[in-house]
């Protein structure tokens, strides 16, 4: 996708200045993050999502959104969307965001967090990414039916070590009656899956982004490598693969632009939102998996290798199918949602988006 | 980047849903009066001309083109609101479809204006049913092996030569057809097919019905012998067929009869499932309606950029390839799914039973008709700059 605001412009020059994956990957340690998320904060691009008179940016969902795509198409490595989400997750409280790296919890579908009588919060959630990095968790705790946000400083929480498949830490984060920092009630209209489906929508544009990178990358390196004496892109059968590729790219882009344009003009989460976001999820893994797959094959083993850039995005694609829920659990949930709304009104629900 | 795909979040105008709702009640009253019955894809009756007329009464047919032909001067959006609900009632679109979303377009554009004032009307009202003359016994994917000859005489050209696997050519009153009017050059294979208009009933056309493996014959062997075809039947540049080709494409390969071909399977299952679906029937619904949700949202995307007057002939073509393997594909996995369906006496398991055999059936030919999808990947191959 083109960036098509100020917002992405400015997303997108940080990162080809200085989340170059090349570079990264000669850096063999952590040395780019910090310039990266000093210019990612000055900019104010973790805090789109939180209005400015809570010290955030201000940006519109969509243009926050098109800075997931961009994050994605960098395979970007440090807790922005996170923070985004985190962010975003106050602000539906009028909770003010901190500055400094925030990632949400709960992360997982079936985790749930408690607020109990003593105003402490408590469970277990597993699966949260970038725990580790973040100076602030963002959560949805759960009080009987309802429901409240709360801000909580990392530090009174248990975080244990843990990774997902591409190396970036994922990890259980255990509230032990925890007092949080500042707690509010959710507002009367919040819907609590809310949350989620914005996780899920989140990494649908980033592994859409992932996925025109290994396209592009791809595609550059079979008209570079000859085998046979000829370049690579001229067999038929690669050609076919590449083909391929770029169809689950394009599904991939369609589900997940389709999914956040609808999160950016929708008055609440409804069947269509939920429809759009989890159908996002479900098509952005199928192709991840399909297009890692065939980037892998095009490349042979020069991308199997740790200094070549392709793993940067195949394998933070992979992982990001498992973030908020994976495509297995939101297929079931959608597959519950069609059947109870009953078949003829299949159609019409699809149909209307 | 290589060659940017986009598919842009578009959305139908409000002015599609009002429509909707206009063509939904107007396939609910021919159901109720019987026109056709949407549980039966399987129809011997799928040439209903009279339908044809009263879809061209309500003004959905040529709804793009200029008023002057009859057209109707609305969106490509609209009239993909009109397609889609046809697609998904299972309406008998047969006599109309083809002039109305390819025939009609190509006579607009390459056609003399007093063919134009002739036909287009007529395809406007429902009346004319339109084949496409393509494949031929020697060339069916490699268009540009076409021989059947077109000889230039008198006021007019001598068709010579045999058309093959020709949808529709039995209720056909038109063909829009490429014939053979000089040799291939050696610079250009291309070089040396012409479009023509042909009229059904011009005599020394043989129409042959050919069986099909799900029992109907829809296509078609049609012989040409001596056939004369006027000057004012040729269409566009002579010799120049191929230069015509490729923008029509986008028209053709990426709007939702590429993907909904099989649906009714899906609906069905659905319903023979019930209202609560175990684990394994949930999670094969919820991948199928997401994957089909991703198709529509790409194949309504395209449909705005052609409306937005692009040429997204790439993006198109992998809505076909996905598309219509996807539409393939679905009747296996309703098959699997419904393997867990319980048999109750009130349930549909035998409506269910008797689409699936029809789907499964009917797939193998969604991925060859109107491109196949090795042909499709070559094009997006070449979008990508591979060849």
């Amino acid at each position: 996708m083109e960036t098509d605001n100020i917002v992405a412009e400015t997303a997108e020059k940080i990162f080809t200045d200085l989340a170059d994956g090349q570079t990264i990957i000669a850096a063999k340690n952590d040395s780019w993050r910090g310039p990266l998320w000093s210019a990612l904060s000055d900019a104010g691009l973790p805090l789109s999502w939180v209005p400015e008179e809570q010290d955030g940016s201000g940006a519109s969902l969509a243009e926050g959104f098109s800075v997931l795509s961009a994050a994605g198409r960098h395979a970007v490595a440090v807790p922005l969307a996170e923070t985004m989400l985190a962010g975003w997750l106050l602000a539906q409280a009028g909770i003010a965001s901190p500055a400094d790296a925030m990632t949400i919890a709960p992360a997982a579908p079936k985790d749930k967090i408690t607020l109990d009588a003593d105003g402490t919060l408590t469970g277990r959630a597993r699966f949260v990414p970038f725990a580790k990095a973040a100076k602030h968790i963002a959560v949805l705790a759960a009080n009987g039916a309802a429901h409240s946000i709360a801000l909580v400083d990392a530090k009174a929480c248990r975080i244990e070590d843990g990774h997902n498949l591409s190396s970036d830490d994922s990890n259980t984060v255990v509230f032990d009656h925890v007092t949080p920092l500042m707690i509010k009630p959710a507002p009367a209209n919040f819907n609590p899956l809310s949350p989620l489906l914005m996780g899920i929508v989140a990494r649908s544009l980033q592994i859409a982004g992932a996925l025109e990178a290994m396209l592009e990358i791809t595609v550059q390196y079979s008209n570079e490598r000859v085998a046979f004496e000829k370049k690579i892109s001229k067999f038929q059968a690669v050609q076919h693969n590449l083909a391929r590729l770029a169809g689950e790219t394009s599904a991939a882009l369609a589900a997940a632009s389709s999914a956040a344009d609808a999160i950016a003009n929708a008055t609440s989460f409804d069947d269509a939102i939920f429809l759009e976001a989890a159908a996002a999820k479900i098509r952005c893994a199928e192709a991840a998996d399909k297009g890692a797959a065939i980037a892998h094959q095009v490349h042979g083993a020069i991308g199997f290798t740790s200094e070549h850039i392709l793993h940067r995005f195949t394998l933070r694609a992979l992982a990001w199918r498992d973030d908020f829920g994976n495509e297995s659990y939101w297929a079931v949930e959608l597959g519950r949602l069609v059947a109870a709304r009953g078949a003829d009104d299949l159609w019409p629900l699809l149909a209307s988006r | 980047m290589t060659a940017a795909l986009r598919f842009d979040p578009i959305r139908l105008p409000p002015e599609c849903e009002k429509l909707r709702i206009e063509v939904r009640a107007f396939l609910a009253d021919e159901i109720a009066a019987g026109t056709f019955d949407p549980h039966k894809p399987n129809r011997e009756d799928a040439d209903a001309p009279e339908f044809s007329r009263r879809v061209g009464e309500r003004g959905w047919l040529g709804m793009t083109w200029p008023k002057r032909y009859g057209g109707h001067e609305r969106s490509f959006l609209e009239r993909y609101v009109v397609t889609e609900e046809m697609r998904v009632a299972n309406a008998p679109t047969r006599r109309f479809f083809v002039a109305d979303r390819q025939s009609g377009p190509v006579l607009l554009k390459y056609a003399p204006e007093h063919v134009k004032m002739d036909i287009l009307p007529r395809i406007c009202r429902g009346e004319v049913c339109f084949a496409i003359g393509m494949s031929e016994p020697n060339s069916g994917s490699d268009l540009f092996a076409a021989s059947t000859k077109a000889t230039k005489t008198d006021g007019g050209f001598l068709i010579n030569g045999t058309k093959i696997w020709t949808s529709s050519a039995h209720i056909a009153d038109y063909m829009i057809a490429i014939f053979r009017t000089s040799p291939s050059t050696k610079e250009n294979r291309r070089h040396g097919l012409t479009q023509f208009l042909v009229d059904m009933k011009t005599p020394g056309i043989t129409v042959n019905p050919i069986m099909q493996i799900t029992g109907q014959k829809e296509f078609n062997e049609v012989v040409f012998k001596d056939v004369f075809l006027p000057d004012d039947y040729m269409l566009g540049e002579i010799d120049g067929a191929w230069k015509q080709a490729t923008s029509e494409l986008a028209y053709e390969r990426s709007g939702p009869e590429r993907f909904l071909e099989t649906y009714y399977v899906l609906t069905e299952l659905v319903r023979a499932i019930g209202q609560n679906p175990d684990t394994r029937s949930a999670e094969g619904i919820g991948r199928l309606v997401a994957q089909l949700h991703t198709m529509r949202r790409m194949s309504v995307s395209v449909a705005g950029m052609l409306q937005a007057g692009k040429e997204p002939v790439v993006e198109a073509s992998i809505v076909k390839d996905i598309g219509t393997i996807w539409e393939q594909q679905l009747p296996q996995r309703v098959r699997e799914l419904a393997a867990f369906v319980d048999d109750t006496e009130d349930s549909n398991h035998a409506t269910l039973d008797e689409q699936l055999a029809f789907a499964l059936k009917t797939a193998p030919k969604l991925t060859i008709q109107g491109g196949t999808t090795e042909v499709l990947r070559g094009i997006i191959a070449r979008g990508l700059g591979l060849r």
